[in-house]
């Protein structure tokens, strides 16, 4: 009972992690139609320039805002360089044009950093534990990270809903010309929309970096889960975003813990070992599989 | 007489727009049947239900006693029922010829074959470069279809149309967007065609419908205001309230 | 015209692949003979994803999980028959007369299932679906400790042919040259035939076939497993030249790569593929002997023919004459 309490809190806070990422990439194919596969690279920016600063500056919290406006940065130079050059392509030019951008990324950083991974060690504040019940310690600082899950959440549905820049955001790419028509400057729009994705994968990077190692390759692995949640809430849609990350979060953190468990149930010894491990591995692409069998546009088709 | 189409009660909503309302047509074989109707009064829902790219929510298609309601667009069209588009959808880097030996194809069953080369197979070229032939535009077979005229790509639609040996004909505005000249041409051919195939014409030219329609249905917003003669519909003081706009002449 | 620079070109790559064995000795031996099988073995898997993405309009974003699966076949079938483990009754094989015809068996049942239910989406939602099933069996592979798991598997030695060893590299070479015509030969003999007619029509105006009685799925599907099973032979053969698998070789990146020479190359274009493979590896390999750090050029060169070659180094070739 106490593992499975503390296995969902573990859930959600996967959850809120992907919907950071997952908001960005969904914004960014939503109103541009871009598919950009050098997502994940900004979260490792965001991750490593934390790491960095708080080994060599000092400080999570000088991390904190270091890590957001190195993936800032980066993602407006990417949009200003590359991504720009990508609306009117087809969706394989997208793909391979930000694969070379992956791999550039991760080389760099290679060249830079080195390939060992870092450490980055949590703040004391946040390092201690938070009796949730009796006898029911949780991290806090995962508890944090949660709450600021939540309030970006809250933030990211403030702006959509009730803003002049929400509205745009929501007018979406097919009626790209009623909105320049507005007299906005649709390069700056989406300029400052892959910004601000950039911004939101830079926190989930850096928040991130205390609870998991920071290496080359992270991207990469939290991307495809990340696509994974888009395309099963719904490409393009901020709610199908966030509804996806709940499902998706929460599958592969209890998949993970309970699957070679049940499976072990039914069969014995290594066969069970390695099923349960395949298992709880391909638990997200299953769900995935099956919902977009069912429903090929997502869980909340974008755009009608 | 018997039917080749009949639309029983065929209702489609999009959220609060009634796109067909309770739609009651019946066409003869080998009649040239026209649909007529302002713009957004339902004629491209309709063709969509006709065709399988819409399903209606309720009412029923029949076409040459087979109830097709719940068939595919390709079933359809392997049963007989031909179309042409408003917009012209072809393969547009296909020549011209390819765009027309694809309608032999199909119609000459499945494409599993897999080794012989389908250019130099006589029994798609020969009925290809007929249904050519017939829209003018033989001289054009090599030519891909990106570098032809508008005209000639609604020509070459209709030949696509024609080589699948169709039962019926639906032709969504063949004359759309066509000079004097391409209308007269069009017209022509399909004169030539009448009494020989059923055909569905949605069409906006006047001139054109009078000119083939042996029946007229008239569309307003989504529902079937009347179906008659050319001559009736001409005289029907409905008709021209609703449509037609102006007094009798 | 006798002869388009297409057809030149073609001969002319004919005739480099024909040269390698022989112009070898000049050129580091052994060595650029595997390294040009490994362009040949890899050709063979980018020609089949183009079949897919060129002339389907089918961006399958998992095809190194059939590449994959074709090498696991034959590591497989070989680590059962050296341990004198049964496999289901079967004893294992280290004939390659059966065991590549049963990787590319496997991996074509892989892509029935796979594509069966991918080609219900379509757009982006088909490139994230391949991708994910790819996934899925890569992470399958990496749970397989059984079958050494993230560390892979190493074959004791590469298959017989038809009895015969293999082991000298320019046997292999011509072995997998020769595998590289047959499946060339097949795809051009494909595109043009009625059911490559159907297949890029679809990818052309899928209204318009559909309107003309096709059931454009079934081609699809077709296609898919025919692409499947050509990547099973190329993944079959790779396992034969590096005498060892591992579920990298149906990753992700892979995948990435394939996508990446056939683009290089230039898609539609039977010949294409094969020049994106040789270029791919290649350059990877002069970069890769220069500095450690290769990714840095490598990723902004994909990025530059990505934005500025997107017919590829074929459709520079052919200039603009179909523009």
């Amino acid at each position: 009972m106490q593992l499975l309490f503390e296995q969902l809190l573990n859930g959600l806070q996967l959850s809120l992690t992907l919907f950071l990422l997952a908001a960005g990439l969904t914004l960014v194919f939503g109103i541009m139609g871009v598919i950009n596969l050098a997502h994940g690279s900004l979260y490792m920016v965001g991750a490593y320039a934390g790491a960095l600063v708080a080994s060599k500056v000092g400080g999570f919290w000088l991390a904190v805002p270091a890590a957001l406006a190195a993936a800032a940065v980066v993602g407006v130079a990417m949009e200003l360089l590359v991504v720009r050059r990508l609306y009117a392509r087809d969706h394989l030019s997208q793909v391979l044009a930000t694969f070379g951008l992956i791999l550039f990324f991760n080389g760099i950083i290679a060249w830079g950093v080195g390939r060992a991974p870092l450490q980055m060690d949590m703040p004391t504040l946040l390092s201690g534990f938070v009796e949730l019940a009796p006898g029911l310690p949780y991290p806090t600082y995962r508890l944090a990270v949660m709450a600021v899950g939540v309030v970006v959440a809250l933030g990211l549905w403030y702006v959509i809903a009730r803003t002049r820049l929400g509205m745009l955001i929501r007018a979406g790419s097919d009626k790209r010309e009623m909105v320049s028509a507005l007299g906005v400057d649709i390069a700056g729009l989406f300029t400052l929309v892959f910004g601000l994705g950039a911004l939101l994968a830079g926190l989930a990077g850096v928040m991130v970096g205390p609870i998991r190692s920071v290496q080359i390759g992270m991207g990469e692995q939290v991307l495809i889960t990340t696509f994974v949640v888009i395309v099963v809430g719904g490409i393009g849609s901020i709610r199908g975003a966030f509804v996806g990350a709940l499902l998706i979060g929460m599958c592969d953190t209890l998949g993970r813990a309970y699957a070679p468990m049940l499976l072990k149930l039914w069969l014995s010894g290594p066969l069970a070992d390695g099923l349960g491990a395949s298992l709880a591995s391909i638990m997200i692409y299953l769900v995935m599989a099956v919902a977009l069998v069912l429903r090929p546009r997502g869980l909340f088709p974008a755009g009608g | 007489m018997s039917a080749a189409l009949i639309l029983d009660g065929v209702t489609k909503s999009f959220g609060a727009l009634r796109a067909s309302d309770n739609v009651n047509i019946a066409i003869e074989a080998n009649h040239c049947h026209a649909v007529i109707g302002p713009n957004g009064a339902g004629k491209s829902t309709l063709i969509g239900q006709i065709t399988g790219e819409i399903r209606p929510d309720a009412g029923r298609i029949r076409f040459f006693d087979q109830d097709i309601t719940d068939w595919t667009t390709p079933r359809r069209a392997l049963a007989g029922l031909g179309r042409s588009f408003q917009i012209t959808q072809l393969c547009a880097d296909f020549s011209a010829l390819d765009n027309v030996a694809l309608a032999v194809q199909a119609r000459q069953g499945h494409s599993y074959r897999f080794l012989r080369a389908a250019h130099s197979d006589e029994r798609l070229r020969g009925p290809a470069m007929a249904a050519l032939e017939r829209v003018g535009l033989a001289e054009r077979a090599g030519t891909r279809v990106d570098a032809l005229s508008h005209g000639e790509r609604r020509q070459l639609e209709l030949a696509a149309a024609l080589a699948s040996e169709p039962r019926m004909l639906v032709l969504d505005e063949p004359m759309a967007g066509m000079g004097p000249q391409e209308s007269e041409r069009m017209i022509e051919i399909l004169q030539s065609l009448r009494g020989k195939v059923t055909i569905l014409l949605v069409e906006h030219d006047m001139d054109a419908v009078f000119a083939l329609a042996d029946r007229i249905s008239v569309l307003v917003n989504g529902a079937v205001l009347t179906t008659a003669d050319p001559a009736a519909v001409r005289a029907d003081p409905a008709v021209r309230a609703a449509y037609l706009g102006a007094p009798a002449p | 015209m006798p002869f388009s620079r297409q057809t030149i070109a073609g001969l002319l790559i004919a005739a480099c692949l024909i040269a390698v064995p022989y112009a070898a000795p000049l050129m580091g031996g052994n060595y650029a003979i595997t390294l040009a099988t490994r362009v040949v073995i890899v050709a063979i898997a980018a020609s089949s994803l183009d079949l897919l993405i060129g002339r389907g309009a089918l961006v399958s974003f998992g095809h190194a999980a059939y590449f994959g699966l074709g090498a696991y076949v034959v590591a497989i079938a070989s680590f059962h028959l050296a341990n004198d483990i049964p496999i289901l009754g079967w004893a294992g094989s280290n004939e390659a007369l059966v065991v590549w015809p049963l990787a590319m068996l496997i991996s074509g049942v892989a892509a029935l299932i796979i594509g069966a239910l991918s080609l219900r989406t379509s757009g982006v939602y088909f490139i994230m679906i391949t991708l994910a099933f790819a996934q899925m069996i890569y992470f399958v592979f990496v749970a397989l400790k059984y079958y050494g798991g993230d560390d892979g598997l190493a074959l004791n030695s590469r298959n017989l042919f038809a009895g015969e060893r293999i082991t000298d590299a320019r046997s292999f070479y011509w072995i997998s040259l020769g595998a590289l015509a047959l499946c060339l030969f097949i795809q051009w003999r494909l595109v043009v035939s009625r059911f490559g007619m159907a297949l890029r029509g679809a990818a052309s105006n899928e209204r318009r076939m559909a309107a003309l009685g096709f059931s454009v799925y079934g081609y699809r599907l077709v296609a898919f497993v025919i692409a499947g099973m050509m990547a099973g032979l190329a993944g079959a053969l790779s396992a034969n030249l590096n005498r060892f698998v591992s579920p990298d070789m149906m990753g992700w990146v892979r995948s990435g790569g394939f996508m990446v020479m056939v683009i290089m190359g230039g898609v539609s274009s039977l010949l294409g593929p094969v020049i994106g493979a040789a270029t791919y590896l290649l350059v990877e390999t002069a970069l890769a002997g220069w500095t450690e750090h290769w990714e840095v050029v490598f990723g902004p060169f994909v990025l530059l023919v990505a934005l500025f070659a997107p017919r590829g180094i074929w459709g520079l070739l052919r200039g603009r004459a179909c523009e």
